[in-house]
């Protein structure tokens, strides 16, 4: 019975992770064909032994040397990565205040305010994203506003550029930023922030000394939260982004469904999983760190 | 050639470093310091005794600046100090939770006051180790504060607050946390830093006995009033009040009718008991209700009446508690009353000259005890 209850998670891992990884990793080494499913070669069991031998024989690297041999695709990984780092930025700077603001909020309001920040979950991701392109463009409510206001004269171009896919992750990523931050300030005991006033700082200066060092574990989990699914985020991108807008998740996509090349699509996920392992581990450590400092 | 006591108190040209004039603190409509004045010279060690809730934690805040008074003034050397944020007070804080930086080392910990006051990096090392030195922490200068005892805590708090050689120094229960023992043994050790360092100390203490071995003077609280401020002898000996009476140490409290009698004051108390004879009451009336305070350990236990003793009153023992090195007997007296008598136990227990249900005679001189008002 225990052995099983441990069980349980090995093979969630093994059905959920493993197996579908194995098999996108098997469709990156294979060649692309014309036909159902679009690879060769496929394994076939009735051959026996000399068809499994003829079915590795076949399986190369091609693929990966395709990657380096187009600037597309590391390009694409390099923009991705420097989107994902602005965005975790972005979405910090935003993120702390707020969270800050839940923290010292009367204890009473505090559910109130945290369900604000988690009610737009209760909505499809699409239709949000959808209404963003409501509101940046050119046409939109944005816009509408600022000239109404007399802040501009022409209506800013916003949708399909850049700052429009830094709004939408900006947006749709905030309450995993918030979330830790809050965490690691709620915990913050206001003695220590008398104390360091007590011993001559400023306001300002404690805050700076006693209080962002105190919520440095949850800064780092809220960025890691942030940046690790905005690396392959793809519907951002795709949808308020515009043509120069280059991330790998919409390679990958247009790799799979526009030019049906699965191989090399499958090259792309495998890769963007090795370079994202980096962070998961990363953060697994700050995880680990942080219970213990709580023990 | 009188001896030179520290006693500035009395002296009416000594300028008192800290004066509470009217000092009235109200959060919303709950008042939590009420009306209160009080003076505190320099170099002394004054403890703020009371019950929990009174308004220590509160005077402290506003003594560091984290509150200000709702009415009155607060002057620290002359200064009225309402004004001024915590950052620029000559004052450092001992918080109650100790309040150390758990992302700092001790040294940093130690350091952190000196570097705000952009005192030079040599002279910051220098002072640091002198408090490590003076708190014996020495060893542990690198460790963080989740790696050390609450006792060695304790220390780096006191250190830490004291770094800064600040004018004034407060201490809001700082010894709460340890064990009887270990708080006995920091109790002298601040004493000692007190001296050497000749900083006036503020300490704020729900423990009766701690007040008394530290403090040059002790202000006992109640309801955010100061009821008596005095020298722990004094508290001690003369209380002002049966309040103060009941909360330091152990006391009997018997209440009567005064009738002065030339250099005496009788009390009368109970039907066909002797009037309860002590010194006098100031401005005390025939008939006026007085209360008469007396130590246990001032009240004698004997089989016989004593002979030519002031008071003597018989009862009966209805219980006994051993401690040791004393007992404290509880004698019943004809109309149920219960005094306590301590004697010393010195002859082992089961030579012990009373036993339930006794008769014994219990006695005490005229200057035993003494005559309160309230
Ligand atoms: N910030 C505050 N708001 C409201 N009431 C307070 C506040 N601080 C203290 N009090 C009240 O003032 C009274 C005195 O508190 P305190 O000075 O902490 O007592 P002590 O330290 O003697 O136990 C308490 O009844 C407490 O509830
Ligand atoms: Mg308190």
């Amino acid at each position: 019975m225990r052995r099983l209850l441990i069980a349980v998670p090995f093979l969630w891992l093994l059905a959920l992770f493993i197996v579908p990884f194995a098999i996108v990793f098997k469709i990156s080494l294979s060649d692309l064909a014309v036909a159902i499913p679009p690879y060769t070669p496929t394994l076939d069991i009735a051959e026996g032994w000399a068809g499994l031998k003829a079915f590795f024989a076949e399986l190369d690297f091609e693929n990966y040397i395709w990657l380096t041999e187009d600037d597309l695709y590391w390009k694409a990984y390099l923009s991705s990565f420097k989107i994902a780092v602005i965005s975790t930025l972005l979405t910090l700077l935003v993120g702390y205040p707020i969270a800050y603001g839940i923290a010292r909020a009367p204890q009473e309001w505090r559910a109130m305010l945290f369900m604000l920040v988690i009610l737009p979950f209760w909505t499809s991701f699409l239709i949000r994203v959808y209404s963003w392109m409501g509101i940046l463009s050119q046409e939109g409510y944005l816009n509408q506003v600022l000239l109404w206001i007399g802040v501009i004269n022409e209506p800013l171009i916003i949708l399909n550029t850049n700052i429009a896919v830094y709004i939408g992750i900006v947006y749709t990523y905030l309450p995993f930023m918030i979330l830790p931050i809050y965490a690691a300030l709620e915990k913050l005991d206001i003695s220590l922030l008398e104390a360091a006033e007590d011993l001559g700082c400023s306001r300002f200066s404690a805050f700076w000394l006693v209080t962002v060092p105190l919520s440095k574990q949850g800064i780092i989990a809220g960025s890691f939260l942030v940046f690790i699914p905005t690396i392959g985020e793809f519907v951002i991108p795709s949808l308020l982004g515009g043509s120069r807008t280059l991330m790998i998740g919409k390679v990958l996509w247009e790799e799979f469904f526009s030019n049906r090349d699965w191989p090399v699509a499958s090259a792309v996920a495998v890769v963007l999983l090795l370079i994202l392992i980096i962070p998961i581990v990363l953060f697994q450590r700050n995880e680990q760190k942080q219970r213990e400092a709580n023990q | 050639m009188a001896l030179d006591v520290f006693a500035p108190w009395d002296d009416p040209n000594a300028k008192p470093l800290i004066q509470f004039q009217n000092v009235t603190k109200r959060f919303g409509d709950f008042t939590a310091i009420d009306d209160l004045t009080v003076d505190i010279f320099e170099k002394e060690f004054f403890a703020l005794l009371g019950p929990s809730g009174c308004g220590k934690t509160t005077m402290m805040r506003m003594l560091a600046g984290f509150e200000t008074p709702t009415e009155g003034k607060i002057l620290l050397a002359g200064q009225d100090i309402g004004a001024v944020p915590p950052n620029k007070r000559a004052v450092n804080m001992m918080f109650q939770s100790y309040a150390l930086f758990p992302h700092l080392s001790i040294w940093e910990n130690i350091a952190f006051g000196l570097k705000r006051d952009k005192m030079p990096k040599d002279q910051i090392g220098e002072r640091v180790e002198e408090m490590l030195r003076l708190t014996r922490l020495e060893k542990f200068a690198r460790r963080k504060p989740h790696q050390i005892s609450g006792g060695q805590r304790q220390r780096v708090a006191l250190a830490r607050s004291l770094a800064k050689a600040p004018k004034l120094l407060l201490l809001d229960e700082p010894l709460g946390a340890l064990d009887k023992k270990l708080r006995q043994e920091t109790q002298f050790e601040l004493m000692d830093i007190q001296e050497t360092t000749g900083t006036t100390f503020v300490i704020v203490t729900h423990d009766q006995e701690e007040a008394m071995t530290v403090a040059s003077r002790v202000a006992v609280m109640d309801h955010g009033k100061i009821i008596q401020v005095s020298t722990p002898d004094v508290i001690y000996e003369a209380p002002n009040s049966t309040y103060v009476a009941d909360f330091i140490g152990d006391v009997n409290l018997i209440s009567g009718k005064a009738d002065p009698q030339g250099d005496k004051l009788h009390m009368h108390w109970a039907e066909g008991q002797p009037a309860v004879v002590g010194s006098p009451l100031d401005g005390a009336t025939k008939g006026q209700d007085v209360h008469y305070a007396i130590r246990p350990e001032k009240v004698s236990i004997s089989a016989e009446k004593p002979e030519n003793a002031a008071n003597a009153i018989q009862g009966e023992v209805h219980d006994i508690a051993y401690l040791g090195n004393i007992s404290t007997y509880h004698v019943q007296l004809p109309g149920g009353q219960i005094i306590k008598a301590q004697s010393a136990n010195n002859r082992r227990i089961s030579r012990r000259a009373f036993t339930w249900e006794d008769k014994v005679w219990l006695s005490w001189t005229d200057t035993a005890g003494v005559f309160l008002e309230r």
